[in-house]
């Protein structure tokens, strides 16, 4: 099966060669001259790919060769945006990289049976509550914009939500590939609608219940809106009962109309993405105020056309200040930088590798041969998703813009930490899955 | 469960094509609207790094340039006005802090050499900074001074001066006048734009709309000579008082003129002459020839439409509306420019300049020409044709009889040794005006008129605000030094 990774390695050259071209691209516009320094970080990039592909080739022969490339094509991406940036903030995206390649290959190593997740669910539910939790703990918590997302250790700050989702869809996918018989068998009909029984329900509601709790407690909608998706894509898929789903998105009105009512945080988020304009706490026409972050990120694209600015030609600062023209550049709205100086295309071609990497990872659940292997792989691929989706999202007002970091692109070691252990349980499945359908001579 | 994944993979797709779409949306399809949104200050920070083309008087003088602060990432130009307050109106001012107004605006794409996509791109590959154009205006650096001089002697108000032939705008000066280098600062910006009483960022040349009081009588003079309504030598009765919808409306004085005719008429500025004429020759035709000389429309002058004001009569209990010739109107009283009738100083100095000009109305136009960076003139000023108001003979009547004004009649504090002029006073009540503060003998005081008169080279309006003196008394004289610069400068 050396063909699949012969794939992935002729995949992996254009990607080094589109990093360098930008960090070329970079030094020209701030230099006015091209630096070699460029070919080197090139050079750097492509050595690390390599390792990881060499390594791949030797623990997981059979798995799917494009996912690699496209998330090395993500990081690439996000690392020359953040050199744009900031070049101290690419250092460190750049050496997240490498440590993300650590955990990546250690998840590999040490995780090539992961049947042994199903076996741990309910510890691993309750560690990715803890995560979740840990924010608001005295000592090591920290606020940010009115939500609870960080904590900090020492030198060491980290954002567990970003665990957290891979924890609960774990234990949602271990859950339900035991339980969705029961779940479907069990069902009855109650008032023309199909209502699965609650004795099955139980320890799943318990579990969701307690994380849409907590998200609500630390006040992260993005995440919350994320673990809300995951659950109900894998509900779906697990019992094929549209009526399901139904259900869980009359239930999340209800809830997001209560706490949107309740929770100032939670309310304010919303009357700023229905008018950017105004300022909830007065009502009064205020561009300057809460609004500014989503109507700056709107103006950014706007400003990008067809075509964008040129890459490294967008204001971020004010020029002559320090006050930001695009609030959290490096993270929540870098998207809408893409867009300002990449253009709609820049923007579109970006949305485009997220659907690819969603449509192999749908692949991978679709080849899987048992109930569990294709519940986590159409969980982990399903968070992924609507992870972009709710950033990128948020940054062109369809839906309230939230905290969340555009995976693999965004500026934060947590993110990619997460996401390349999410990247390695998924090559984990499908190298299994190939396997097995090669076994069975079964064509994919 | 694969008939499930496929079908989420499905939903996911159209996700991102939602994406796709919002992002379509905001840099393409709503990307010209949210550009103009004031809230937006990107496209003028972009602006700022480009270097703003000079804007000139006719003479040469610097009214605006735009300096380099800063370097590299942060160098950025800013605008300096070396003249201040004197062309605050009706140049503006252009800041990243407040957005851009007046010429600034108007003129916008041309003094940052936005003109032409193809240019910037060959720019580009030279690899050379875009730059702007400077523009050479009209104005008269001298005469705006000395407009500004003897009018802030007289009071708020506005002068407008034309070149009848042309359309160039010589002077256009607006008293409170602002100093356009104090924009940036946030608290000289919200003195200036909170004073109601002085109003400085308001160009009254354009933007205050004033009762024109008899030099109104020009335009139903006008109207009536064209349409053959009256000649020159037709014999009216004006008497002292006439009963005009159930109100007596009267001459000044108590005066009584029987077997009028129109020079005498105009020179005396009879009230009741003028009415009975104007109910002669009716609402339809007199809103025809006003429109003809530009009421009822935005003016068609080189600065941003939403900072212009519209002339006519004006409904300002149902909001400001212009009225039509449906509406009901004392014909009478709009004939000698009282009724609802408000018109800008801008609007009544191109009905002086119409006249000048054997009754063709030329556009009113500040700019002359568009200089690229290597001193190449790249657009250059058409004069064009707004509309033919009147006839040639007309006009010629017209002028005589507006001669005798400054010769003999209301307006000869405008007269000037050895020229010719051609005027009209007038002064309207305007008892209990709030922004007068609410004295009752507060008069706006008008004088219309062109110089010389055998062969005008300006047509010049001049309004003084919530004065208790006559147009004669105090806007006449301010026509007359405005006049004697712009003809002694040539």
């Amino acid at each position: 099966m050396s063909s699949a990774r012969n794939r992935e390695l002729g995949a992996l050259v254009p990607v080094a060669l589109l990093l360098t071209a930008g960090f070329a691209a970079v030094f020209a516009q701030e230099e006015s001259r091209l630096d070699n320094l460029s070919l080197i970080y090139g050079a750097y990039f492509l050595a690390l790919c390599l390792a990881t592909h060499i390594y791949l080739r030797i623990r997981l022969p059979d798995a799917d060769p494009y996912l690699f490339p496209l998330v090395a094509l993500l990081t690439a991406i996000g690392l020359v945006m953040i050199y744009r940036i900031d070049a101290d903030l690419a250092r460190d995206q750049a050496n997240w990289f490498v440590f993300g390649l650590v955990l990546f290959a250690l998840t590999i190593q040490f995780l090539r049976d992961y049947d042994v997740l199903e076996r741990y669910r309910y510890t691993i539910a309750g560690v990715g509550l803890l995560l979740l939790l840990a924010p608001r703990l005295p000592g090591i918590g920290q606020q940010v914009n009115g939500a609870f997302l960080g904590i900090k250790i020492g030198p060491l700050a980290f954002q567990p939500a970003e665990f957290s989702k891979i924890c609960i869809v774990v234990f949602l996918a271990s859950y339900l590939r035991e339980h969705r018989e029961v779940l479907i068998v069990g069902a009855r009909r109650v008032l023309g609608i199909t209502l699965p029984l609650l004795k099955h329900l139980g320890p799943l509601l318990v579990v969701w219940g307690a994380s849409m709790f907590m998200l609500v407690f630390i006040r992260d909608l993005g995440s919350s809106l994320m673990f809300f998706a995951a659950f109900l894509a894998l509900l779906y898929v697990a019992t094929g009962r549209f009526s399901f789903v139904v259900i869980g998105m009359a239930m999340f009105v209800v809830g997001a109309w209560f706490f949107a009512s309740t929770v100032p945080h939670v309310g304010d988020r919303v009357d700023i993405w229905l008018d950017p304009y105004v300022d909830p706490a007065t009502g009064k026409y205020d561009p300057g105020g809460s609004g500014y972050q989503i109507l700056q990120s709107i103006f950014a694209q706007a400003d990008g056309g067809l075509f964008g600015k040129g890459f490294a030609q967008g204001l971020i600062t004010i020029p002559g200040t320090d006050n930001a023209l695009l609030p959290a550049a490096q993270t929540d709205t870098i998207y809408a930088l893409i867009v300002n100086e990449l253009g709609l295309f820049g923007g579109c071609g970006l949305v485009l590798v997220y659907m690819l990497v969603t449509a192999r990872g749908f692949k991978i659940a679709l080849l899987a041969d048992d109930g569990f292997s294709k519940l986590l792989a159409t969980g982990l691929t399903a968070v992924f998703a609507i992870q972009a989706f709710v950033i990128i999202g948020g940054v062109t007002r369809v839906i309230p813009l939230t905290g969340v970091t555009l995976p693999f692109v965004s500026y934060g070691g947590s993110s990619i930490l997460a996401n390349f252990v999410l990247l390695a349980l998924l090559l984990l499945i499908s190298d299994r899955a190939r396997r097995e359908a090669v076994g069975r001579g079964d064509p994919f | 469960m694969n008939k499930q994944i496929v079908k989420l993979f499905a939903f996911t797709v159209i996700l991102f094509g939602v994406l796709i779409g919002f992002t379509s949306y905001w840099s393409v399809f709503d990307a010209e609207a949210l550009k103009e949104k004031d809230a937006n200050k990107r496209p003028l920070l972009e602006q700022q790094q480009i270097k703003r083309g000079r804007i000139l008087a006719a003479d040469g003088t610097v009214i605006a340039r735009s300096v380099p602060k800063g370097r590299g990432d942060n160098l950025r130009y800013v605008r300096r006005y070396p003249e201040g307050g004197l062309f605050g109106h009706p140049i503006g001012y252009s800041f990243v802090e407040q957005g851009d107004t007046e010429f600034e605006q108007f003129h916008n794409d041309q003094l940052v050499g936005n003109d032409s996509e193809f240019s910037s791109i060959f720019d580009e590959l030279r690899g050379r900074d875009q730059e702007g154009n400077d523009i050479v205006t009209n104005i008269d650096a001298g005469a705006q001074a000395v407009a500004l001089d003897a009018l802030e002697a007289q009071g708020f108000g506005a002068v407008v001066a034309i070149e009848p032939g042309t359309g160039k705008v010589r002077v256009m000066v607006s008293n409170a006048p602002f100093d356009p280098n104090r924009i940036p600062f946030p608290k000289d910006f919200k003195e200036l734009s909170t004073d109601e009483f002085e109003a400085p960022l308001v160009n009254r040349s354009t933007q205050s709309r004033y009762p024109p009081g008899s030099t109104f009588k020009v335009v139903t003079a006008a109207a009536a000579l064209d349409a053959g309504v009256i000649t020159p030598d037709t014999p009216i009765d004006a008497p002292s008082s006439l009963d005009v919808q159930g109100l007596p409306l009267e001459n000044d004085y108590g005066a009584e003129y029987p077997g009028l005719t129109l020079n005498d008429a105009l020179t005396n500025s009879v009230n009741t002459y003028f009415a009975q004429v104007g109910e002669k020759v009716g609402e339809d035709t007199l809103f025809e020839y006003m429109e003809r000389f530009g009421f009822n429309t935005k003016p068609a002058i080189d600065l941003p439409s939403d900072e212009l004001q519209v002339s006519g009569i004006v409904d300002l209990e149902a909001g400001g509306a212009v009225l039509s010739r449906d509406d009901p109107i004392d014909i009478a009283r709009v004939a000698i420019g009282q009724e609802r009738l408000l018109s800008t100083p801008l609007q009544m100095a191109e009905v002086a300049a119409a006249v000048a000009n054997g009754g063709s109305l030329m556009k009113p136009q500040i700019w002359n020409r568009v200089i690229d960076p290597d001193g190449r003139v790249v657009e250059e000023l058409d004069p064009s044709e707004f509309s033919r108001p009147i006839s040639e003979e007309s006009a010629a009547e017209l002028t005589t009889a507006m001669e005798g004004v400054v010769s003999e009649g209301t307006g000869t504090n405008a007269d000037i040794p050895g020229v010719a002029v051609a005027g009209k006073t007038g002064t309207a009540e305007t008892p209990g005006n709030t922004s007068c503060g609410g004295g009752e003998e507060e008069n706006q005081a008008w004088f219309i008129g062109f110089a010389p008169a055998d062969d005008p080279e300006i047509a010049i309006a001049a309004s003084v605000e919530c004065t208790p003196e006559f147009g004669g008394d105090v806007a006449a004289p301010i026509f007359r030094e405005v006049a004697e610069a712009i003809l002694g400068s040539e």
